[in-house]
């Protein structure tokens, strides 16, 4: 765990500069996914420059609609750096809507563009584990295996270490695509779909997990419904020619 | 393997994930993270016991079921000295409601007079605790200053924010979602 870096009179947080050190690298293979696919490289990286902005900017109004009798008498207070002040749904809610009307107006192919996404998100859950580990958060569930860390007062399993394994197994099968994909959007789907089993494996180790109702976790009833939702857009979206080969 | 295996292999994945989600459920006696005393969110925040600069003592578990907010700071610290003016207008709006602050001084690295000092200076009403030997300091894991700690009425911290200096609509936010909770 190392949560913070003091440099001089700047307090660097180790786990969001891991998350934007992920973003960075993660546009690189976006943008070279993007060329490989044919695909205008410039538009893909200003879908997700909008799409990240709005989310950010959307994720800060959220929060400050929720606690609208603070802010309304303070609205400068909205600008502030604080990254406590955000509602993470409200953000990727918009984020992906606001993106989503850049690529609308943009014409830019739907499925392709998915497919040129994969990668880079692919890099980046590697770095939302690495920046787990680095917090501490996503913590593993009390246990006695002889592989358990000592956190939060407890040997714990390392649900960090977990997810940083499985993402990086993740990434390596997208970016080989190991997993032939015949037609626009599958290698996205490859993508979703096998994040969603790995959510739904790890959840099980982790002690921090939202319960839904009966001790159900909430992550993995919600990995199993994007699963679900991904096998049958794996069917749908099937063509019976080989769409890679025509790719290259 | 092709498309048409890939879906095979995905709905195996997605029937054993259903078992596995039916038998890692969590049961009632797996929930206790809670209970244990740990500085982060989620858990139950450390007891201890502090002298005061107007003399007498706070021990945080004699604040269960108000809303706390223990700040640690020192005089010397300027993000501290921003925020504290924010912390006392919170203080004074939302006491009456339940909510108690501690502005915990980590005083090994400050000095009483100083801190005496600057708390008459911005006009502070909440108790100043001393921390003189660091000792909740590091239990606390305090690496930055300021580190605030947002405790709800079970004793719970729900939020920690390190650094600052944190504006008043920060603090309020965080204090009236706390609140709320108990009506």
């Amino acid at each position: 765990m190392f949560p913070y870096l003091r440099l001089g009179p700047f307090l660097l947080q180790m786990p969001l500069l891991t998350l934007l050190v992920g973003l960075w690298i993660g546009l690189t293979f976006v943008e070279r996914e993007a060329v490989r696919l044919g695909l205008n490289k410039e538009k893909i990286s200003s879908l997700i420059f909008y799409g990240l902005v709005g989310g950010i900017v959307a994720a800060r109004l959220a929060y400050a609609a929720k606690y609208a009798s603070v802010y309304g008498s303070k609205p400068f207070s909205l600008l502030s750096l604080n990254t406590n002040t955000l509602l993470p749904d409200a953000g990727l809610l918009f984020g992906i809507l606001i993106a989503g009307i850049y690529a609308y107006r943009q014409k830019l192919p739907f499925h392709k563009t998915l497919d040129a996404l994969a990668p880079g998100m692919a890099f980046f859950m590697i770095m939302i584990g690495v920046s787990h580990l680095l917090s501490g958060n996503a913590y593993g569930a009390p246990t006695r295996v002889p592989w358990a860390v000592y956190l939060w007062s407890d040997y714990r399993q390392p649900a960090q270490i977990y997810e940083i394994f499985f993402a990086l197994v993740i990434f390596t099968i997208i970016l080989s695509r190991m997993i032939p994909a015949n037609a626009p959007g599958l290698r996205f789907i490859q993508f979703i779909g096998l994040s969603a089993i790995a959510r739904v494996f790890i959840e099980a180790f982790r002690g921090d997990s939202a319960i839904l109702f009966d001790g159900y976790r909430t992550a993995q009833v919600v990995g199993l419904a994007i699963l679900a939702v991904c096998i049958v857009l794996l069917r749908n979206w099937e063509e019976k020619d080989e769409y890679e080969s025509k790719i290259g | 393997m092709n498309n048409s295996r890939f879906v095979t292999w995905m709905t195996w994945a997605l029937v054993l994930g259903m078992v596995w989600t039916v038998i890692s459920r969590v049961s009632p006696d797996q929930s206790r993270d809670q209970e244990d005393s740990v500085p982060k969110e989620g858990f139950t925040a450390p007891d201890f016991t502090l002298k005061l600069l107007d003399g007498g003592e706070v021990t945080l578990s004699e604040l269960r079921g108000k809303v706390v907010l223990v700040n640690f700071w020192a005089s010397w610290c300027p993000p501290c000295r921003e925020e504290m003016p924010a912390i006392e207008s919170v203080y004074g709006s939302y006491k009456d409601l339940g909510l108690v602050v501690i502005g915990a001084n980590l005083t090994a690295q400050d000095s009483e007079q100083e801190a005496a000092s600057f708390a008459k200076e911005v006009g502070v009403t909440f108790p100043i605790a001393l921390d003189t030997d660091n000792m909740v300091g590091n239990f606390y894991r305090v690496t930055a200053l300021p580190t605030s700690f947002f405790i709800d009425r079970k004793g719970v911290i729900r939020s920690v924010i390190v650094g600052g200096p944190m504006s008043e609509a920060v603090i309020q936010s965080k204090v009236e979602e706390l609140l709320r909770e108990g009506q």
